[in-house]
């Protein structure tokens, strides 16, 4: 089963400390939707929230067409699978698996019958009879992913669930939680901290940050044209350069920065239409400098820089560049494996005005 | 070298000594249960089991051995359910006042047992309450809540609580919870509770001195054979009561031994 | 759909889980003990109790003799009680947790605790056994020759002392055991890095550690043995009466309830008084 999920204006107060601040999000059915940002950023309580575990202070939260903001967990269709995976330790895995359809009032062979399935799905079918304190974290992992689907949820909710494993079983379980989700066709909603997990597995990206959602979209959109400079710096590394829009039309503004002026797509400013005066931050992905011009692509020259120090990383080499027209701060930037850098040359710098994105200056820099 | 020898020369010497001293009376008491004679004292004039039979043919005693067993298991269960009940609700859910309702519940653990019988004796009194093995079984669960509640609230930790989450969650109510998944997952501490509930209620005479009338438990009839002075038939019910209790110790000590490894 | 949140609904059923254990100790504990207290401020007169508030109760506890006596002699008894225990049990946990090889160390300690298992009443009636006129001890020695005439141990307050100095040191060793192997041997390994001596290391690193553990045990010691009435009733006799003897008195051949009960808060506050004493060494809610 599937079904939409419609959180209306959440609020969420603790004392004096606001978790959440007035929280709307719209997620489709059978959506992959992962809760991203820092700790203490309100994601899990959102998910809390979601599960049922708390009662938003305001707002609505609606799954399928109904109003589930004040039922209990077990009255909803949602299952969480938390982060340290709570699996009943005095129970075998089928016992486990099947904990949800025996609450339901299935008879033994049904449940057995039911849960084995959905060991199988998980690959642990010959482990049934085994208790959780017996397996690896990978496994547990999957066994707690197999109990929460068995009792056919409309949502999921994932806590951190890879949290705790190593980094190459973590990437190994998102390919397989990807797999499985599109073979269930149940929506996910899945929090974690880690920005590659997040566009590993995630259909759309929720950046939240202090009880706010800060940008929402497919991860291309969120890494490629955030709408916000937390998102843009959560998401990966990311040059800020400050700078000032001089005219704006419809189509197109011309910003003034200490690298030089550039004229920008309006499109480019994913926050706000840009409007004449506004002090306004660039952000450029450190992959996106290139040394030369080429034709095809409006490109902007930035000057000469000095390289300040380098790092071959595999793919690329990882350098800091300090442009000789300011002092101001070096910009990373990623140049090619083929490029043979070496600190103190100097390398032209370039950037296509369609990678640019141009965002509200922070009240305080960034 | 020489101190060393020396010092743990001292140590096993203090260790025997004091061994001795706590063995004594125990080591008195069961060898003079077979007295062939009508004094429990020195001189030793032989071996004979005709304590025991008298033990064994005296109803009262009897009786009050079923009394006291009957009062131990069932105000352990109740002491043990109660308990558990209370520390599974201030574990898990946020309490106006919960420090308050924990010092209300260990609270009697403070007081002495006399003073709790002579309270409920003064307010049975006043509402015209008969005495019976109900009102002793109603102040032994008095005695052992505190205890079982203790216990069981400290062995709720905190990572059981996603646990319970995930029962509820899919589909459990509070009762099976509880019954499905806190309580098994806690069943050496409650365990646990419940024996030593059950040796303190066994063993409690005061409260059941002051709150019974006609049928006794068997601290209380033992009391009562005391008044006859020395009598080898005193230590034959004591060194009964004490090898069962050893024996199911010794049972208890390797049962759950055998399951603490296991886990 | 209801209007009440999750939080106020989950609250509702958690006080419905804690009110039968609530509701057994107000009603069985708590009212019995308050109306305890308001018995002690009436009084008896004949034989009747006659509900009129005052405090003659306490006005004679203190100017009768017999009766402040008593709470002298339990004082007095439980202070030495409390003292010789801890003296014996602390040298033999030690032993135990130090000496003794860690395999041997659980059975030890069930050896040393395994009188625990005889009942309360029949411990006592058994050091009868071992120091009345005819007993075990006074057998002995005159059986050496040591002594001509039997020593009157027996209804004596060093008959009590001893009693009760048994059945406490069994529980003090346990609970001073426990302190002592928790104690983490980095401690006395940084002590003797530093240059302590053993003697040293004891007396400044594992003796101020097991300190709370002392109290603790002591506390509980010093509230059993005050209150308790078999122990001094078998072994003491009738000779010094404590506190418990002298309430016990009252209830049967006088059955003066109101004064029973003034001397029971009067047991209790010396507890309090001794509870406020080394309270900042105690660790009760969470030992």
């Amino acid at each position: 089963m599937t079904a939409p999920v419609s959180i209306e204006n959440v609020s969420k107060t603790f004392g004096h400390f606001t978790a959440l601040d007035k929280v709307s999000l719209d997620i489709r059915a059978g959506e992959f939707i992962v809760l991203l940002g820092p700790s203490g950023c309100g994601k899990t309580t959102l998910l809390s929230i979601l599960g049922g575990f708390l009662s938003p202070s305001s707002g609505r939260v609606v799954i399928g067409d109904r109003d589930m903001t004040f039922v209990t967990p077990a009255k909803r269709p949602t299952t969480t699978m938390f982060q340290d995976y709570a699996l009943f330790p005095h129970m075998r895995l089928v016992d486990n698996v099947g904990f949800g359809l025996r609450m339901r009032g299935l008879g033994k062979a049904e449940r057995d019958e039911k849960a084995l399935g959905f060991l199988d799905l998980v690959g642990l079918k010959a482990s049934a009879g085994k208790r959780p304190h017996e397996l690896s974290g990978g496994q547990r992992q999957r066994v707690a992913l197999a109990r929460a689907l068995a009792v056919d949820p409309e949502v999921l909710l994932l806590d951190e669930p890879l949290g705790a494993l190593d980094l190459k079983l973590r990437r190994q379980m998102q390919d397989e939680l990807k797999a499985i989700q599109k073979r269930v066709g149940t929506t996910f909603v899945h929090v974690t901290h880690d920005q590659e997990e997040a566009m590993a597995i995630a259909d759309r990206i929720v950046v939240m940050n202090q009880g706010r959602i800060e940008d929402f979209g497919p991860p291309s959109q969120i890494y490629m044209r955030p709408r916000s400079l937390f998102s843009a710096g959560f998401m990966g590394e990311v040059n800020f350069v400050p700078g000032r829009v001089k005219a704006a039309n419809a189509s197109s503004a011309e910003v003034e920065t200490s690298l030089g002026s550039l004229a920008l797509p309006a499109a480019n400013f994913t926050a706000a239409v840009p409007k004449a005066g506004d002090v306004i931050t660039l952000t450029i992905r450190p992959e996106h400098f290139r040394g030369e011009d080429k034709s095809d692509d409006p490109m902007f020259a930035l000057g000469d820089a000095r390289v300040a120090g380098s790092a071959f990383f595999g793919t690329h080499y990882r350098c800091h560049l300090q442009p000789c027209a300011t002092d101001g701060d070096a910009l990373v930037a990623h140049l090619p494996q083929s490029s043979d850098v070496r600190d103190g040359e100097i390398v032209p710098l370039a950037v296509r005005a369609a990678d640019v994105v141009a965002l509200p200056a922070a009240s305080g820099t960034l | 070298m020489l101190r060393r020898v020396f010092v743990s020369g001292v140590s096993w010497t203090y260790l025997a000594l004091v061994y001795a001293f706590i063995f004594l009376p125990v080591a008195v008491l069961v060898l003079f249960s077979f007295q062939d004679g009508r004094l429990p004292v020195p001189p030793f004039n032989g071996f004979s089991m005709q304590w025991y039979e008298a033990v064994f043919a005296d109803r009262k005693l009897m009786a009050a051995l079923s009394n006291s067993m009957l009062v131990a298991i069932s105000s352990s269960v109740v002491s043990c359910v109660l308990g558990f009940l209370a520390a599974y609700s201030l574990a898990r859910y946020k309490l106006p006042g919960s420090a308050l309702q924990r010092g209300l519940l260990i609270a009697p653990m403070t007081v002495s047992y006399l003073i709790i019988a002579l309270g409920l004796l003064a307010l049975l009194n006043a509402l015209h309450m008969p005495l019976s093995l109900l009102t002793v079984g109603i102040g032994h669960v008095v005695i052992n809540l505190p205890l079982c509640f203790a216990i069981i609230y400290a062995s709720m930790g905190d990572h059981q609580i996603n646990i319970e989450r995930a029962a509820r969650d899919l589909g459990a109510s509070d009762f099976k919870v509880m019954a499905l998944v806190t309580a098994p997952m806690l069943m050496p501490s409650i365990l646990a509770a419940f024996f030593l509930s059950v040796t303190f209620s066994w063993d409690e005479f005061i409260i059941a001195f002051l709150l019974s009338r006609f049928d006794v438990t068997l601290p209380v009839e033992i009391w009562s054979m005391l008044r006859s002075g020395l009598n080898p038939k005193t230590n034959a019910i004591g060194s009964l009561v004490f090898l069962a209790s050893v024996a199911l110790l010794l049972i208890l000590e390797f049962s759950l031994f055998g399951r603490t490894k296991k886990q | 759909m209801t209007a009440t949140t999750l939080e106020d609904a989950d609250r509702r059923k958690a006080w419905g889980f804690a009110a039968p254990a609530l509701l057994w100790t107000l009603a069985f504990f708590v009212v019995p003990f308050l109306f305890m207290a308001a018995m002690s401020l009436w009084k008896r007169e004949g034989r009747e109790i006659v509900r009129v508030w005052n405090l003659d109760n306490y006005a004679r506890f203190f100017s009768e003799n017999a009766l402040l006596q008593g709470l002298v002699n339990s004082l007095e008894i439980t202070v030495i009680v409390t003292v010789l225990s801890v003296l014996l049990a602390y040298p033999l946990a030690w032993i135990i947790a130090e000496r003794v090889p860690k395999r041997f160390q659980r059975m030890a300690l069930i050896l040393a605790i395994l009188p625990f298992w005889t009942s309360y009443v029949v411990r006592s009636y058994s050091w009868l056994l071992v120091l009345s006129k005819n007993g075990v001890i006074n057998q002995m020695l005159t059986g050496l020759g040591l002594i001509a005439e039997p020593l009157e141990i027996a209804s004596t307050r060093t008959a009590t002392v001893i009693g009760f100095v048994h059945f406490f040191v069994m529980l003090l060793t346990l609970t001073i055991y426990s302190n002592l192997i928790q104690l983490s041997p980095n401690y006395r390994r940084a002590a003797a890095d530093l240059g302590a001596n053993a003697f040293q290391t004891f007396w400044h690193v594992v003796l101020p550690l097991t300190l709370p553990g002392i109290m603790t045990g002591a506390f509980l010691t010093f509230v059993l043995c005050i209150g308790d009435y078999v122990t001094p009733q078998i072994l003491g006799g009738n000779n010094e009466l404590v506190l418990p003897q002298i309430i016990m008195l009252q209830l049967g051949r006088r059955a003066d309830f109101p004064m029973a009960a003034a001397l029971s808060i009067i047991l209790m506050l010396a507890v309090t008084v001794a509870y406020v004493l080394c309270a900042r060494w105690l660790k009760i809610e969470r030992a």
